[in-house]
């Protein structure tokens, strides 16, 4: 590790921290910039989506339990399973395709 | 402090922290590949309460990337409580204390602020610390016992939990994407660009953390400016 594990936490916790307190304490209007606010918008949607794939078929043992799990959240989430299901489900669905594999 | 209050919101906050303890085991998997001890891990959560956030930080840890990488990765991946932050300022009484802007700002997360935006009027500061105590905990101890029981527990039950976090990713992008065409473009852009990435000449010896930056400033830049956000109003307007 380069720095101090502690080190990497205080400025992971103080930048957490800022995000959030900025703009509760500062903001008393409404953003206005058409750029900004659409730029803000899709931000949360892509880092997830870009940290999503292929990142879940190389956490598992075997890449086809982690595409099947990602098929099945997908299928999950547009039925309108909640975050909690959807995530023990994947969960499920990588043991049991390992289970069958191996 | 109205009693009744902060128990309706402490009871609102018990499914939220279970959910947190099975995630927050999973990115304790991901905090002992990256080399932290489970104290460690307990006060990376305690401090962040960030799924996203703590995972793209621990990837850095995990790269021995530098410190500005590191605050350039948080910065990026908890862009979206920026934008809850910026919202809940539009809810909060003028009459309230300003300390409270200062703690409830501290736990800005996908689930909380949906507990508490639901809530009707301006947010209320006792619920929302009901909120935090049942959940916040759980996600806490969750990493610390995922870096402990991570290397004690078979290794299929480890490869099956470390989805979870993705899979709450998923529970998160996809609902908005079935309902906004340009959402459900953008995942799909996003899957094959990020896995593409990982072979792309020059692009691949970056480290994923840096990719990842690039990756999601470049192609949200470009949804921005091809697909500019229609003003409420408007939208209100259109619906009619």
């Amino acid at each position: 590790m380069r720095y101090n594990i502690y080190i990497y936490i205080l400025v992971m916790a103080g930048v957490s921290y800022l995000i959030r307190m900025l703009p509760m304490t500062l903001i008393r209007k409404k953003i206005t910039n058409r750029f900004i606010k659409s730029f803000l918008y899709y931000v949360p949607y892509v880092i997830l989506s870009v940290m999503t794939f292929p990142a879940i078929i190389e956490v598992t043992k075997s890449p086809v339990s982690g595409a099947v799990a990602l098929a099945a959240g997908i299928i999950l989430a547009l039925f309108g399973a909640n975050l909690i299901a959807v995530s023990a489900a994947c969960c499920a669905v990588v043991f049991v395709t390992e289970m069958i594999m191996f | 402090m109205n009693k009744k209050v902060f128990l309706s919101g402490l009871r609102d906050g018990v499914p939220v922290g279970l959910g947190y303890f099975v995630v927050a085991f999973s990115l304790g998997i991901t905090a002992k590949a990256s080399g932290l001890s489970a104290l460690a891990a307990f006060v990376a959560s305690a401090s962040n309460l960030a799924s996203a956030g703590e995972y793209a930080g621990f990837t850095v840890i995990r790269e021995n990337g530098s410190l500005i990488e590191m605050a350039l990765m948080i910065l990026v991946a908890n862009c979206r409580y920026m934008l809850m932050s910026a919202a809940l300022s539009q809810r909060l009484s003028p009459e309230m204390r300003p300390f409270h802007r200062f703690t409830l700002s501290y736990f800005v997360t996908d689930e909380l602020f949906a507990l508490n935006i639901a809530r009707p009027g301006y947010v209320n500061p006792t619920y929302a610390y009901g909120t935090l105590l049942a959940s916040a905990p759980a996600w806490a101890v969750g990493t610390a016992v995922g870096v402990l029981a991570g290397s004690i527990l078979p290794n299929r039950v480890v490869s099956a939990l470390s989805v979870a976090l993705f899979g709450m990713f998923i529970a998160i992008i996809i609902p908005p994407a079935k309902k906004n065409k340009v959402i459900a473009g953008l995942v799909v852009i996003c899957f094959a660009l990020s896995a593409g990435a990982e072979y792309a000449p020059f692009i691949k010896n970056l480290s994923s953390g840096t990719r990842i930056i690039i990756l999601t400033v470049v192609i949200s830049a470009a949804a921005a400016v091809l697909f500019p956000k229609k003003d409420e109003e408007e939208e209100a307007r259109n619906e009619v």
